[in-house]
């Protein structure tokens, strides 16, 4: 074909009008590239932000001020009649054994005034540690024990720079009297900042210093067990039959649209829901696991069965029809064929369905997990709370040893739910596999 | 898609029509079918079939019987029904949302066209293999074995093995993958994965064997080779095949079908389809004119 037979603009040759016009297509092209990296950059930038704030804040609560003492057990104090019966060990006067090791390091005090403020230095968790070890190990009694005890919050605070010695003492958590004695337990090397094991291994506690985060996350473990128990099975099974099996009709168009819809209800009406179901008419309990396993089952379901659908959508019909072309059955086709290639999809959507769950509040607070549960549950019927709802109540906590543990918290929530999405990819890309 | 072919047929038609006086052929517009569609003894006989995809109407009032050991060519340009009507004889329509097939498929003296029939025992019967190599992620024992194990045709590994070493044989796969049975099937170049579909599908010791353009993603040794084996197959088994390949309709098959626009226009001998075209429609078509 001849050039010069189509209308042009302005009778100019093509080639001399696409030529003209690229420096503009490029500048587009280099504006648009510009966007997409200031606009990931933003992200990028507001994430550092979000982990040095909180890694900032929370990792001096890793660390725990505690005193050295030496403890006598004193047999007249803890065992008077010498009966070792675990009763009378667990009813003795343990705090006045701490408050005695503490008082032989300062025996110059005398004042019932001044005994109070030295003994403040210490923390109440100190007393009831004293009282699990002595009950482990009865012959204990008699002898003499040197340990590291927690130092009450407000020492913690000090040592790590929170509270201001210049201030004036009457608006300062610590008297000047106070202030000397911990210099002088620094210098004999009896008081220092060390690992705070505590925080992984007790619950949770009015008392900064030996409150702990296992309660939370054993109950989130429970919590999230039912949740993976229940919704993983009934998400894939409604997956698969609205895929493989059920007709394509009104009916299952409605299904559809309303599993869709389910999926972005605010999470607090599952709450209510659970509220008023679950507790007001069966009557389960509050504040257990179980309950919160099945809010955030109803909850997570939506995401699995679209997360199912999608993947078993994407299984090639061709893997289908190859099996029916044998006179596979539709049951044998879907259980040997598709779910096998379908199964690393679902487990991601499952996973991350449930980290999503993990990180959920409003409907536990809807049902009870947010009361203060010292005890760690052992099962799906003990009363517990869950890691999320654990921070909710240490940033709403007055004292100022919580902000940290607060942080730290979220830290070991956020580790959590990076390791379950590192799951999530690492199951996708070794399971997956090429047609 | 057909009312484009039809309009690119169309003006071939006056244009040529001249041509086609002279052989004395049916001319195009008439579309009865052309030669003899029955043979004595069918395996399947079809009386009446017609297929509609919702409104389509895809084809029409289709007479057609295979015979026993026979290979049978479906030809004719794309959307032509071909493909549809294969897939009618082990109602894998059935799969397809808003399919519908009415009409009769005699198999033994059964409409196997009827809701009561059930499709497991139909498709046990006639294997099918298709367009593109579909074989199972899994290893090349597995994907032979799966046939005979879910109808549970064996007793026993070994007669198992003996299923999977028999089927590969006759799918001339054997010697190639003998030492690597436990490696996956979808490693096999395209050629291999086609005979191990094919393997799959005689496993499970079928009557009939429905081929849906079985070489048209291979290269011509691959296709030599499947052309081969289904003149191999012929012994045991009546193989119908869809082809887009006038050249494999002739080298491999014994009766040629044509279908064109949802109608079957000619009927006949592959040798005599070819020489003596009897319709319009069929000569304009194996001789390049168009398709």
């Amino acid at each position: 074909m001849e050039t010069g037979t189509f209308p042009t603009q302005g009778g100019r040759k093509p080639l001399g009008i696409i030529q003209a016009g690229l420096a503009k297509r490029k500048a587009a092209e280099t504006r648009f590239k510009t966007y997409g990296i200031v606009a990931i950059a933003a992200g990028l930038v507001f994430l550092a932000i979000l982990f040095i704030s909180i890694v900032g804040n929370a990792y001096t609560a890793f660390q725990q001020t505690q005193v050295k003492l030496d403890l006598y057990l004193d047999p007249d104090v803890i065992d008077p009649e010498g009966t070792r019966d675990l009763d009378v060990l667990s009813g003795a006067n343990y705090a006045a054994i701490v408050r005695s090791g503490l008082q032989d390091q300062f025996p110059d005090v005398e004042s019932r005034r001044d005994r109070r403020a030295l003994n403040a230095l210490v923390g109440r968790g100190a007393t009831y540690d004293l009282r699990a070890t002595v009950m482990a190990v009865p012959d204990l009694v008699g002898e003499t024990l040197t340990v590291w005890v927690p130092a009450d919050d407000d020492v913690d605070m000090l040592l790590k720079g929170n509270i201001d010695r210049e201030a004036a003492e009457e608006g300062r958590r610590l008297s000047d009297q106070q202030l000397a004695w911990i210099d002088q337990l620094e210098s004999r090397g009896r008081l220092a900042k060390r690992f705070n094991a505590d925080f992984f291994t007790k619950g949770d506690s009015r008392e900064p210093e030996s409150a702990g985060i296992r309660g939370a996350v054993v109950g989130s473990f429970y919590t999230m067990l039912v949740t993976l128990l229940l919704s993983f099975p009934l998400g894939v099974a409604a997956a698969v039959y609205l895929e493989e099996f059920a007709p394509q009709n009104r009916f299952t168009d409605i299904i559809e649209v309303n599993i869709n819809n389910l999926a972005a209800v605010p999470s607090i009406v599952f709450g209510l829901l659970g509220l008023a179901v679950f507790i007001n008419f069966f009557g389960l309990p509050r504040s257990v696991p179980l309950v919160g396993g099945l809010v955030l089952t109803l909850m997570t379901l939506p995401t699995i069965i679209i997360a199912s659908r999608a993947t078993l959508k994407a299984v090639p019909p061709s893997i289908r029809e190859a099996a029916l072309g044998v006179g596979a059955s539709q049951l044998q086709t879907v259980v040997l064929h598709v779910l096998p290639l379908a199964m690393p999809g679902m487990l991601t959507g499952a996973i991350i369905g449930m980290a999503r769950a993990l990180g959920e509040t409003a409907p536990l607070l809807m049902i009870g997990m947010v009361a203060f549960i010292v005890d760690i549950p052992q099962g799906i019927l003990d009363p517990a709370t869950a890691l999320p709802v654990q921070i909710f109540l240490w940033a709403d906590s007055p004292e100022r040893a919580f902000v940290e543990r607060t942080s730290a918290a979220t830290l070991v929530l956020l580790f959590f739910l990076i390791v379950m999405n590192a799951l999530a990819v690492v199951l996708r890309k070794r399971f997956e596999r090429r047609w | 898609m057909y009312e484009s072919e039809a309009k690119l047929a169309e003006p071939n038609a006056t244009m040529r029509s001249g041509v086609g006086n002279v052989r004395a052929t049916v001319p195009r517009e008439h579309r009865q079918t052309v030669g003899n569609t029955r043979v004595d003894n069918p395996r399947i006989r079809c009386n009446k079939l017609n297929v509609y995809y919702g409104d389509t109407h895809a084809i029409h009032d289709i007479n057609l019987d295979v015979g026993n050991n026979e290979i049978l060519a479906l030809i004719g340009p794309s959307g032509c029904g071909k493909t549809t009507f294969l897939r009618c004889m082990n109602r894998m329509n059935d799969t397809i949302p808003g399919c519908r097939v009415e009409g009769e498929i005699i198999v033994d003296k059964q409409n196997v066209n009827s809701p009561e029939v059930d499709v497991v025992p139909l498709r046990a019967r006639m294997g099918m293999v298709f367009q593109k190599p579909n074989p199972f992620p899994k290893s090349i024992y597995e994907n032979v074995a799966f046939g005979p194990r879910i109808h549970g045709l064996t007793a026993n590994k070994a007669e198992l093995d003996e299923v999977v070493e028999t089927s590969l044989v006759k799918a001339g796969l054997w010697d190639e993958v003998k030492e690597r049975l436990d490696q996956p099937g979808t490693g096999l170049s395209g050629g291999q994965q086609q005979r191990l579909c094919i393997a799959r599908a005689i496993a499970v010791q079928p009557e009939v064997i429905l081929m849906d353009e079985p070489c048209s993603a291979l290269d011509p040794i691959a296709t030599a080779v499947i052309e081969n084996l289904m003149v191999e197959l012929r012994q045991n088994f009546t193989i119908c095949i869809v082809t887009h390949s006038m050249q494999q309709a002739a080298r491999v098959s014994n009766r040629t079908a044509f279908f064109h626009l949802g109608d079957l226009i000619e009927v006949g001998e592959t040798n005599e389809l070819f020489i003596r075209p009897g319709h319009q429609l069929t000569e304009d078509y194996i001789t390049g004119r168009f398709g």
